[in-house]
C-alpha cells in the first residue's frame, strides 16, 4: 500500500479522486496497524498484571486490565507449589548447554563444507539439508526408545545430545563462511597454521554475526520447546519450564496467578533478549529458523 | 585438536622469513591426505548426531510401523501393512487428518493475506514503523506453550478479559475452547495471532528487494495502484511466497503445543490434531508401533504438499 501511496504522490496531475482514496487508504491502513498494535501486546500487558492478582480480583472484574490491588501471592505461589528452581536451572542447562554445542558442532561442519575440498562433500551438504525437512515427531518414537535402551531417559545428556546440532545452523554457518574470502585462509596456511587454528582463530572471529544468529535462534527454540522434555523427561526434577507450568497446570494449580507468575519468569530471559539483539532474531527469521 | 597437531608437522614458515616466489614444499600425495582427514574431523559431531538421532531414526520409525510395537512388551509381532490398514478405517485417525487440515488451510491462507497486509503497511524504514514490526514480531519468540496458556486465560469466560468486556457490553460470555463448533477456528486465531509476525518479517524483506525501477517503468505504463501491486509486487515476491507458504505449511501440520496446553485435542476431538493422536498413542497409549505408522502417514503428507506447492508455484512462473 504504502509503495503506491508515495508513487502516487510523487506524480503530478493525478486526479482528485484519486487523492480522496488514497486519504481513505491511509486511514484504513493506520486503523489495521493500530487495531494490530493492540491485540498483540493485550495479552502479554493481561499476563503481566494477571500475575500481580488476586484470584478473588480476577473473578470480580474480569473486564479489568489492570489489578485493583498488587499481590505477591502468584509469585510466592510459584515458588511453593513448584520446584521452581529446578525447572529454570533444567531449563537453562538445557537451552544453554545444547545451543553452545550447537554452536561449536554446527561451525565446524561447516567449516568443512565451506571451505575443505574432499570426496563425498556434496553428498554430506544434501544430507544434511535433508534432515531439515524430516518432521521432529517422525523420529520422537525411535529416539526416545533408544534413550531408553541408553538409560538417558530424565537425564541431561538425553535431553541436550540428540539436539546439540541443527542442520538450519549447519546451513547458516556455511553460507557465512562461504562469503569469507579464502586468502584469509590461504595466508594463514602459509603461516603454518593447521585447519583447527584456522577455524578458531581466522574464521570464528570474523563469524560472530553468524554466532550470534544462531546462538540466539537455538537458545529460543529450546527454552521454548514442549514435546522434546515432556517426551524425554517424566521425573519432575528433569522438567524444563514450559514443560513444568504445562503439566502443573493440568494437574496441582489451580491458581491463575501462580500459573501466569510463572509464564512471566519464563518470558524474561527471551524478552530481555529480544530487546537487546532484535537484528539477529530477525536476521535468523529472514533466514527463517524459528519455528 | 588432532589436525592442528597433523598440520604442524608440516614445515612452518613465519611471515618474514618466506622467501619469495619459494617453493611449495608439500608434495600432492600428501597434501590430499591433509585435505581429506580434517574435513572427517570436523562433521563428526555433527554428522554423528544426525545420523543417530534423525536419519536411523526414521528408518525405525518405517521398521516399527510394521510391528504391534510397544515400549517394553514381551512380544512384538509382525504385522506387515496391518497397522496402515487399522489406520484407514479408525475414525479417530480421520477425524485428526480432518482437523489438521483444517487449521493448515485455513491458519495458512491466514497468515499469507495478513502478513502481506501487514508488511505493505510497515515495510518503511521509519522508527514507528520499525518499532510496530517489533510489537508485531515478538509474539513469535514466546513459546507456545505460554501463549497457550495466556490465551486459555484470557478466553476463560469466568475470569478472562474477553469474557470481561463482553460481559461489560451486555453479552453472553462465549466458552470459546469448550465449544464443539468454536474451538477450532479459536486455535487457528491464536496461531495466526502469533505467527503473523514471522509472515511480516518475510514479506518485508521480500518487499524491499523488489527494484525501485520497476515501480518506476510501470508508473511511466500509466499502471495504476493495483496494477502496480499486481504486475510488480506480487511477481517481485514469489519466492518468499512460495517460501512463506512451505515453511507455514510444515509448521501448522505438526501443530501440536497449543493443542496440547489448550484443548488436549477435546471437545468430543474437535481439536485433536495428528500429532496429538501421534503423542497420545506413542507416549500415553504406548501403542508405538500404531503410531509409528501415523508418524509416517504425516511425514508423506508433509512432502505431498511440499512438492505439490513447488509445482503449483513453477506452473505459475510459466504463465
Amino acid at each position: 500500500m504504502s509503495t503506491s501511496a508515495t508513487a502516487t504522490r510523487t506524480s503530478p496531475g493525478r486526479p482528485r479522486a484519486g487523492r480522496a482514496s488514497l486519504r481513505a487508504g491511509a486511514a484504513l491502513k493506520w486503523i489495521y496497524v493500530g487495531v494490530g498494535f493492540v491485540l498483540a501486546l493485550i495479552p502479554f500487558i493481561w499476563m503481566v498484571s494477571g500475575s500481580f492478582r488476586s484470584e478473588a480480583d480476577l473473578y470480580q472484574n474480569p473486564a479489568s486490565l489492570f489489578p485493583t490491588s498488587i499481590t505477591l501471592h502468584g509469585y510466592i505461589g510459584v515458588w511453593q507449589q513448584l520446584p521452581f528452581l529446578r525447572l529454570l536451572l533444567n531449563s537453562f542447562v538445557f537451552a544453554g548447554v545444547t545451543t553452545a554445542l550447537t554452536v561449536l558442532f554446527d561451525s565446524m561442519c561447516a567449516y568443512a563444507l565451506a571451505r575443505l575440498r574432499f570426496v563425498g562433500r556434496n553428498v554430506c551438504f544434501v544430507l544434511v539439508i535433508a534432515t531439515l525437512m524430516v518432521p521432529f515427531q517422525v523420529t520422537l518414537i525411535p529416539v526416545f526408545i533408544q534413550l531408553f535402551h541408553l538409560g538417558w531417559l530424565n537425564t541431561y545428556e538425553g535431553l541436550i545430545i540428540p539436539r546439540a546440532t541443527s542442520a538450519f545452523g549447519i546451513f547458516l554457518f556455511r553460507q557465512f563462511f562461504m562469503s569469507i574470502p579464502a586468502d584469509l585462509d590461504e595466508a594463514a596456511r602459509i603461516d603454518g597454521a593447521g585447519h583447527w587454528r584456522i577455524y578458531w582463530r581466522v574464521i570464528m572471529p570474523l563469524a560472530k554475526p553468524a554466532i550470534a544468529t544462531v546462538a540466539i535462534l537455538n537458545f529460543t527454540n529450546l527454552w521454548n520447546d514442549l514435546l522434546w522434555p515432556l517426551v524425554i523427561t517424566s521425573s519432575n526434577d528433569m522438567l524444563t519450564l514450559p514443560a513444568g507450568l504445562t503439566l502443573f497446570g493440568g494437574q496441582h494449580v489451580t491458581d491463575h496467578a501462580v500459573l501466569l507468575a510463572g509464564a512471566t519468569i519464563s518470558l524474561v530471559p527471551i524478552a530481555i533478549g529480544f530487546f537487546f539483539a532484535q537484528k539477529y532474531f530477525i536476521a535468523g527469521v529472514a533466514t527463517s529458523g524459528l519455528k | 585438536m588432532t589436525t592442528s597437531t597433523t598440520d604442524r608437522v608440516s614445515p612452518r614458515v613465519r611471515g618474514g622469513a618466506r622467501p619469495p616466489g619459494g617453493p611449495t614444499p608439500v608434495p600432492s600425495a600428501r597434501r590430499r591426505r591433509i585435505r581429506w582427514q580434517p574435513a572427517w574431523l570436523f562433521m563428526a559431531p555433527s554428522l554423528l548426531i544426525l545420523g543417530v538421532f534423525v536419519l536411523y531414526p526414521i528408518l525405525r520409525t518405517l521398521y516399527y510401523s510394521f510391528f504391534d510395537w510397544s515400549v517394553g512388551a514381551a512380544v512384538q509381532p509382525f504385522v506387515g501393512f496391518g497397522n496402515y490398514i487399522k489406520l484407514f478405517q479408525d475414525p479417530s485417525f480421520w477425524n485428526a487428518l480432518g482437523v489438521t487440515l483444517e487449521f493448515t488451510v485455513v491458519s495458512v491462507v491466514l497468515l499469507i493475506v495478513l502478513g502481506l497486509l501487514t508488511a505493505l503497511a510497515l515495510q518503511s524504514e521509519g522508527l514507528a514503523s520499525r518499532i510496530t514490526r517489533s510489537v508485531f514480531f515478538f509474539p513469535t519468540i514466546v513459546s507456545l506453550a505460554t501463549i497457550g496458556l495466556v490465551w486459555k486465560f484470557l478466553l476463560d469466560p469466568d475470569i478472562g478479559l474477553v469474557g470481561g468486556v463482553t460481559k461489560a457490553l451486555g453479552l453472553a460470555p462465549v466458552a470459546w475452547l469448550q465449544s464443539a463448533q468454536l474451538a477450532l477456528p479459536t486455535l487457528i486465531f491464536v496461531s495466526v495471532w502469533r505467527s503473523v509476525g514471522f509472515a511480516m518479517i518475510l514479506f518485508v524483506a521480500a518487499l524491499q528487494g523488489v527494484p525501485g525501477e520497476r515501480y518506476e517503468a510501470g508508473r511511466l505504463d500509466g499502471a495504476g495502484r493495483f496494477s502496480l501491486f499486481w504486475y510488480i509486487t506480487l511477481p517481485g515476491i514469489r519466492p518468499t511466497m512460495l517460501f512463506a507458504t512451505m515453511m507455514l505449511t510444515i509448521q501448522s501440520l505438526q501443530v501440536f503445543d497449543l493443542v496440547y496446553v489448550m484443548t488436549g485435542g477435546g471437545p468430543l476431538y474437535r481439536t485433536d490434531t495428528l500429532v496429538n493422536l501421534i503423542y497420545r498413542d506413542g507416549f500415553v497409549n504406548f501403542e508405538t508401533g500404531y503410531a509409528a505408522a501415523i508418524s509416517w502417514v504425516l511425514f508423506a503428507l508433509i512432502m505431498l504438499i511440499s512438492l505439490l506447492q513447488l509445482r503449483i508455484f513453477r506452473y505459475n512462473d510459466v504463465d
